[in-house]
């Protein structure tokens, strides 16, 4: 066995605080290593030229590189070391920059921890055995989780690539976040109206199938073949019959329900349609205030409805549909107001947050585009936008900028002097962020034509005075203390991640970051991937973003997606668990432990029954191989063998 | 309620200018059965001056007194002062949460504080041990006319993590007890706002401002009365209203007593009892209001029949009139 090492620089980021030559020459006295040497950028184009060489004059036939983390570029090196003739498999990475040079400065100490975890390296690769990858058949289908802009924009970019598309969306239209918007910053395009035909263009894409008001039960499977069951939730409505006609609406007796759509503004009906251009455009009760359902009796709706839709005995309904590749698109929450305490914590009606102002400002919003204050629907003409309601504040966990913020404000500002020539509006802000194409000259815009005054300093606290509310804040740029006699107070409450949103992540496999966002596969490089392959980001549901952020990522997606579905087949991953099965004992507690239900009972001929693992389900986690009593399953190229290699590597002395 | 003994720290403005605090105070624990007993040979809490220099030499002072009450048998102190409440607590919870800093708090005592009493406010004690049916069970008279602003100060419920009583922003112990003992609470929002605390002495005129606010915001909400629990607060909002008045040009005479004192009086104990003829500013109209509870049922009784007369007088018209109406059309 020949092995060859090949020590990284990294330009400074590894030689700076390791002696990569001292290394090369300790490693040198490895029995076993035949070739070890130190290069500038091993990753390089002549990096690798120089390993294929190595490989081919020194007849190598394993290969160590020490260098970054094999998630940079282990791919890389497998497909150097296989252009030379070896199996993909004998490549081993000693990681010498993320887990050594970074962390530590002690040059002295580095080396030595570095020449350890090279000789580990190495102890493994000389245990490798070759592996080949099978291929199996991609289902080019695509699921879409949100019905958003992101989400919408993934849909039909996939959908015009050709691709059937599931879109799943939890409330009972398409259309997120941006519907509820009135105007869109910096061009004051009306919202809906550039959305409007995007929601049409999905619900009449013949390649598009729209699960509305439908949500992620399950996901099984792998990439290329995933299972998906969908919970259609209960509408009490049969949306078959269904026409949209309103009639329900209008009779329903129930006047106070809770309106989900304008984030409670107004109340709404029990039945309704939630705004004039929903899609899809049906009618849906609320059971929670029905009369039907709370008192047992009413049947207006079923009585008035003119295709006899109204069916209250509906449940919920489980559908599966069969997919090759997912992209999360599922949105961004609001923080609770009861979070502020100081500005009232939601008990003045007066204070309101920057959602529930765009439905105020929104011509089909509750009060038809006039602004009036909730309490007694009288116009205000001091309006004060408190920015920050909870962003970058480390005391609310929230340490974070929420992005687009700031561009709102300013837009409401510009807005809310439109519809009120007479009023004027302040701005408590702690910086103003607008950093994209033609925002910082809107923001000016807001303060120079519209007149908004701009104050720096955050908001202490907010109380009611007879009709008005006194905001007290800082002016730092002065350095004084500042109080406005306001009407309307409008908070722009942080951003979160969208509620329920860990729990779709375990559903699929993903990582999610302290605050619940979906975490990329890397911040530069790879930002709409997931580390689970098939699975794809889009929008807010990654971090906060604006309106082309979101955009841009759906399409992104979805051009992912086309790329991996370019492929008939898919190669699959060999570090997948597998049975010996003389040694089994047919206990199944592999099966019972394994978190993807890879393992499945197999009967030999003889009678026995023992373990069998399904090798494109496996995601080579490892765990039924230590729930094994007797080591009869085992990882491929994480074998108990090959661990224990490493151990006595740097276990000698 | 009546096994259970609460050691009792006054404090020393409960021994002064806060005499009234610690009167009705005990008056009224006397009429709810709670039983409290002064720790004998107490000494300065720790409050402002030692904590502005010191952390462990104000916990040293704080828990000079707690180690008295632990070795009296007590396991809870119900402290009426928030300031010596808050010397308390901050001594408590730090060494019970940190050993090393109790090791060197402990090494400035004679005895070792082992951190087995819990400071409460009597607030508190009254909100969550007796309860606010109890508290209503003693009734007896009513304050019919007066709407009470309910004033916390800044300390009693904050900083959260210390206090760890009631909600830190939106404070509403006080005004459930006022509530439970029959007497109208307004919606006042400056229940935390600063009273000038003890900054009365080198910047007066920023003082008198804030008390000025506070005063100015209980008339705003309606109120004519405003119910404190802290000595400081009452201080600031009392004895110097005068003050205000002159330096605001306002002639505001809003009597500032304490919780007790208003639960006090609708418990029918005497003005004397409870040291009202101490505040300042004079609340003697209150205590004239005052009347029985019989004396309400029947004074709203009259009320009520009054108002069913005048309906019934007014439907008879209404009749009257329809039939005439309905006369002439016969005619």
């Amino acid at each position: 066995m020949r092995v060859g090492v090949f020590i990284c620089h990294c330009g400074s980021n590894i030689a700076g605080t390791v002696d990569v030559a001292r290394a090369a020459a300790e490693l040198r006295k490895v029995p076993g290593v035949a070739f070890a040497t130190n290069y500038m950028y091993t990753c390089s184009e002549p990096g690798q030229e120089e390993i294929k060489q190595a490989i081919q004059r020194e007849h190598l036939d394993r290969i160590v590189v020490a260098a970054c983390s094999p998630r940079m570029h282990e791919l890389t090196f497998r497909r150097t070391i296989e252009k030379a003739g070896l199996n993909r498999y004998f490549l081993e990475m000693a990681n010498i920059r993320e887990h050594i040079s970074w962390v530590g400065l002690d040059k002295e100490a580095n080396t030595k921890k570095a020449i350890e975890a090279i000789k580990m390296a190495v102890a493994k690769v000389m245990q490798n055995k070759p592996l080949y990858s099978s291929s199996f058949k991609v289902n080019k289908r695509v699921l879409v989780i949100g019905g958003g802009v992101a989400g919408m924009q993934a849909a039909l970019d996939c959908g015009d690539g050709g691709l059937e598309v599931v879109l799943v969306e939890k409330s009972p239209s398409v259309g997120g976040m941006m519907a509820r918007l009135d105007k869109t910053f910096p061009t004051i395009d009306c919202s809906i109206c550039i959305l409007g035909p995007k929601m049409v263009d999905v619900a009449q894409h013949d390649k598009i199938k729209l699960y509305a008001y439908s949500e992620i039960e399950d996901i099984k499977g792998y990439v290329g073949n995933y299972q998906v069951k969908i919970r259609r939730k209960a509408t009490y409505v049969d949306w078959t019959k269904c026409t949209g006609c309103g009639l329900c609406m209008e009779k329903c007796p129930s006047k106070n329900s809770y309106d989900y759509f304008n984030f409670g503004v107004a109340p709404t009906r029990a039945i309704n349609i939630p705004f004039p251009q929903a899609i899809p455009k049906k009618a849906k009760i609320d059971p929670n205030y029905c009369r039907q359902f709370t008192r047992g009796k009413c049947g207006v709706c079923a009585k008035i409805c003119p295709t006899g839709a109204i069916n209250y005995e509906m449940e919920d309904e489980i559908v599966t549909e069969d997919v090759g590749a997912i992209i999360v698109a599922s949105g961004y929450g609001l923080i609770d107001m009861d979070k502020f305490p100081e500005y009232g914590g939601g008990r003045y009606p007066d204070v309101i947050t920057g959602i529930q102002y765009e439905r105020l400002l929104n011509a089909s919003g509750p009060t038809e585009g006039h602004i009036v204050r909730p309490s007694d629907h009288t116009e205000p003409k001091t309006v004060v936008f408190v920015s920050c309601a909870g962003s970058r504040d480390k005391s609310l966990g929230i340490p974070y900028c929420s992005n687009f913020c700031c561009m709102y404000i300013a837009k409401q500002a510009i807005l809310t002097k439109d519809h009120i020539p007479d009023s004027q509006s302040y701005v408590f802000y702690m910086d103003i962020r607008s950093p994209g194409k033609g925002y910082d000259e809107f923001t000016r815009r807001a303060q120079e034509d519209y007149g908004a005054k701009y104050i720096r300093g955050r908001v202490s606290r907010i109380y009611p005075k007879g009709k008005k509310l006194i905001v007290v804040g800082a002016d730092t740029l002065l350095g004084t203390q500042v109080e406005i006699e306001a009407d309307l107070v409008v908070l722009a409450t942080a951003v979160t991640a969208a509620p329920g949103a860990a729990q779709l992540a375990e559903k699929l496999h993903i990582s999610y970051d302290t605050f619940g966002f979906y975490v990329e596969s890397h911040p530069k490089l790879r930002p709409v991937e997931t580390n689970t392959s098939g699975v794809f980001l889009a929008g807010a549901a990654q971090g906060p973003k604006d309106i082309p952020a979101s955009v841009g990522q759906g399409s992104a997606a979805a051009s992912k997606v086309l790329a991996l579905f370019s492929k008939d087949m898919l190669e699959s991953d060999p570090a997948v668990a597998k049975v010996n099965e003389n040694t089994c004992v047919g206990c199944l507690k592999c099966k019972l432990t394994c978190p993807f239900g890879a393992i499945q009972e197999k009967e030999l001929r003889g009678g026995k029954v023992v373990a069998s693992v399904i090798e494109t389900v496996c995601a080579g986690c490892g765990v039924c191989t230590s729930t094994c009593p007797c080591g009869a399953i085992q990882l491929s190229h994480f074998t108990d063998n090959q661990l224990l290699a490493e151990v006595n590597a740097i276990c000698q002395k | 309620m009546a096994e259970k003994e609460y050691a009792y720290y006054a404090g020393c403005s409960l021994e002064g200018t806060a005499v009234e605090y610690d009167m009705s105070m005990r008056q009224v624990f006397k009429v709810l059965g709670v039983n409290i007993r002064e720790p004998d040979d107490w000494s300065c809490c720790g409050s402002t001056p030692a904590h502005t220099v010191d952390h462990v030499f104000a916990a040293a002072l704080a828990a000079r007194n707690l180690t008295i009450i632990e070795k009296m048998g007590a396991d809870t102190v119900t402290v009426p002062c928030p300031s010596c409440l808050s010397a308390f607590k901050r001594a408590h919870l730090g060494m019970t949460a940190d050993e090393s800093f109790k090791n060197e708090v402990n090494e400035l005592l004679d005895e070792p504080y082992t951190g087995g009493v819990v400071p409460k406010s009597t607030l508190q004690v009254m909100f969550e041990d007796v309860g606010l049916e109890a508290i209503a069970s003693k009734v007896t008279h009513a304050l019919p006319g007066l709407i009470v602003a309910p004033y916390y100060g800044c300390i009693l419920t904050r900083p959260p993590e210390i206090a760890q009583f009631d909600d830190p922003e939106n404070p509403i112990s006080m005004d459930k007890i006022l509530e439970a003992v029959g007497i109208k609470v307004a919606d006042y929002a400056f229940k935390m706002e600063c009273c000038g605390a003890a900054f009365g002495v080198p910047k007066k005129d920023m003082v008198n401002q804030l008390t000025y606010r506070v005063l100015s915001m209980a008339l705003d909400a309606g109120a004519n009365c405003i119910a404190v629990a802290c000595p400081l607060c009452q201080q600031n909002l009392d004895l110097r209203q005068s003050q205000v008045n002159s330096t605001m040009g306002s002639s505001l005479t809003i009597p500032i007593l304490y919780f007790s004192q208003l639960v006090g009086l609708t418990y029918g104990l005497s003005p004397k009892e409870l040291g009202i003829d101490k505040l300042v500013v004079s609340a003697d109209e209150i205590v004239r209001s005052r009347i029985t509870l019989e004396e309400l049922a029947q004074r709203e009784a009259k009320v009520k029949a009054a108002e069913a007369e005048a309906k019934a007088a007014a439907k008879s018209k209404k009749v009257q009139v329809k039939e005439e109406d309905s006369k002439t059309e016969e005619t």
